[in-house]
């Protein structure tokens, strides 16, 4: 398939990325383009320019202040993953990092453009059944469609596309924050805010005004990350996109109770899922199966499901309860 | 064909839709070819090139036999555009022979049998070297793991994960 005729401009500096983006409402930037070229070529996004910010110095990694790590927009997944800060400090987002996508692709995408990565729902990427997160008011094809793989929390009656990140996974648990430059200058966007559940308006997915760039993603200091982990269930042994996963990080004190708990799940949500119900229900209390089946089920309580995806409200569960079981016997 | 120059100020340096100059730097060699910025690199490659040794498949990011190295890193060069790679230096299947002799990767896979319809091949050989080089091939499981990006539907996988274990335990390395 052939792509519609760009424009193209590279970057050669954040100001210049801005102000290109700024002044064209018809523009992009383009980072790693995994997602993007890709759509672009669908015909499922129709920007008519792309500005390059490959270029831009924004591939570090570097030591906060407060003891976190900031990264670099344009850091690589790859790199990200194996950075010694991050495989120390933060394993389950080196693990969630690596079971993403192929080694090819984690070369080539970077964490912004990770961040802003669009759902794999297959009607969004036809480019032509109705998709109110395409085409605003046409409706959501997925409701009544196949939709064994979309979401069952954060779900609207206007879109109940999953959101796919596996790294943003961990970043919501890590109570990550986003740096942005935009035409008025630099904010930072705390990243459970970032990522926008669809409610009415399933097309906008970011509090990002037009031209606005990512810069950086700050992971702040958490000792108790040092021992996160990230499991990713999924159809295939690799190379696949979840159906359910789950992040955490959890400490438990010599009583034998949950003494700091983080925990956020992937593959069912609109959003990256951080479960703060199941976080809540277990600070405090003994660390046992039973108590985390307790929490699980607090979690997934909301739950929206239609008969081919509801399955996952019980992989769900199963999940977490594994999973902090196996952090308890570890 | 005029697209939002109306609307778009000065912003210089901005090129196409037409065909625009672009000089490429591929296997070691310069080429100035004129590109439009839509043109991938696969294509840039296959098309203006003549390097047909990159193989489309999916053209979507899915295959892998469109896998390149983009400054020594495999990539897919499907989701690449062409002058995206201005001032990098793209490597091809075509560049990895030296004086005539094949790279130990490409005699394994012909010793190994690691291919049926070969189309994937190119791909699996720029993406087992650079596995290699990445030194996550330790185990049959690492292999599997990081050659997941590349497909190959003839099932050749464990002749293609024996050509790449017998250049992993060659004395010189590859």
């Amino acid at each position: 398939m052939t792509m519609r005729p760009i424009t193209f401009f590279r970057a050669g500096s954040i100001d210049d990325a801005v102000a290109a983006v700024s002044a064209n409402p018809d523009s992009a930037f383009l980072a790693g383009g995994t997602t993007e070229i890709d759509l672009l070529r669908l015909g499922v996004i129709q920007p008519t320019l792309l500005v390059d910010v490959n270029e831009l110095p924004l591939t570090y990694l570097e030591d906060t202040e407060s003891g976190g790590v900031r990264i670099g927009a344009m850091a690589r997944m790859s790199d990200v993953a194996r950075a010694p800060r991050i495989v120390e400090r933060y394993p389950g987002m080196s693990q969630a990092l690596l079971l993403g996508a192929s080694e090819q692709l984690r070369n080539m995408a970077s964490m912004g453009g990770n961040m802003c990565q669009r759902t794999r729902c297959a009607y969004f990427r036809d480019g032509r059944s109705p998709c109110n997160k395409r085409e605003p008011g046409s409706g959501c094809s997925a409701l009544n469609g196949v939709n064994r793989g979309h979401a069952i929390l954060g779900t609207s009656d206007q879109c109940i596309a999953t959101h796919p990140s596996d790294v943003a996974v961990a970043l919501v648990a890590l109570d990550a924050t986003v740096r942005t430059m935009g035409p008025d200058g630099i904010r930072t966007i705390p990243i459970e805010q970032f990522f926008l559940r669809p409610e009415d308006t399933p097309s906008v997915e970011h509090p990002l005004e037009h031209g606005e760039l990512i810069v950086a993603i700050d992971v702040p200091d958490l000792p108790v990350a040092r021992a996160s982990r990230y499991v990713k269930h999924r159809d295939r042994a690799s190379y696949e996109f979840a159906l359910v996963s789950v992040f955490s990080a959890m400490r438990v004190d010599d009583k034998g109770n949950v003494a700091e708990l983080r925990l956020a799940l992937g593959g069912v949500g609109t959003v990256p899922w951080r479960a703060h119900r199941a976080e809540e229900a277990l600070i405090g209390r003994p660390a046992t199966p039973e108590n985390f089946a307790a929490a699980a089920d607090a979690e997934l309580a909301d739950a929206d499901t239609r008969p081919m995806n509801a399955f996952k409200v019980t992989f769900a569960k199963r999940a977490i309860v594994r999973e902090l079981s196996q952090v308890v016997t570890s | 064909m005029a697209i939002n120059q109306s609307t778009a100020p000065a912003v210089t340096g901005v090129r196409g839709p037409e065909r625009e100059p672009v000089t490429l730097d591929v296997n070691g060699s310069t080429f100035p070819i004129e590109l439009e910025p839509r043109v991938s690199l696969l294509d840039a490659l296959r098309e203006h090139l003549d390097l047909t040794g990159t193989k489309k498949g999916c053209d979507q990011g899915t295959c892998g036999a469109c896998t390149v190295w983009v400054d020594g890193r495999r990539v897919l060069s499907c989701l690449t555009l062409a002058m995206s790679c201005e001032g990098h230096q793209v490597s091809t299947i075509e560049g990895i022979a030296q004086d005539g002799e094949l790279h130990p990767m490409q005699q394994a896979f012909v010793d190994h049998d690691a291919f049926q319809c070969g189309y994937c091949t190119p791909g699996q050989i720029m993406s087992a070297i650079a596995l290699l080089r990445e030194g996550n091939a330790t185990t049959d499981a690492d292999i599997a793991e990081h050659m997941s990006g590349n497909i190959c539907r003839c099932q050749a996988y464990p002749n293609i994960h024996a050509a790449i274990r017998e250049v992993r335990d060659a004395d010189d390395g590859g």
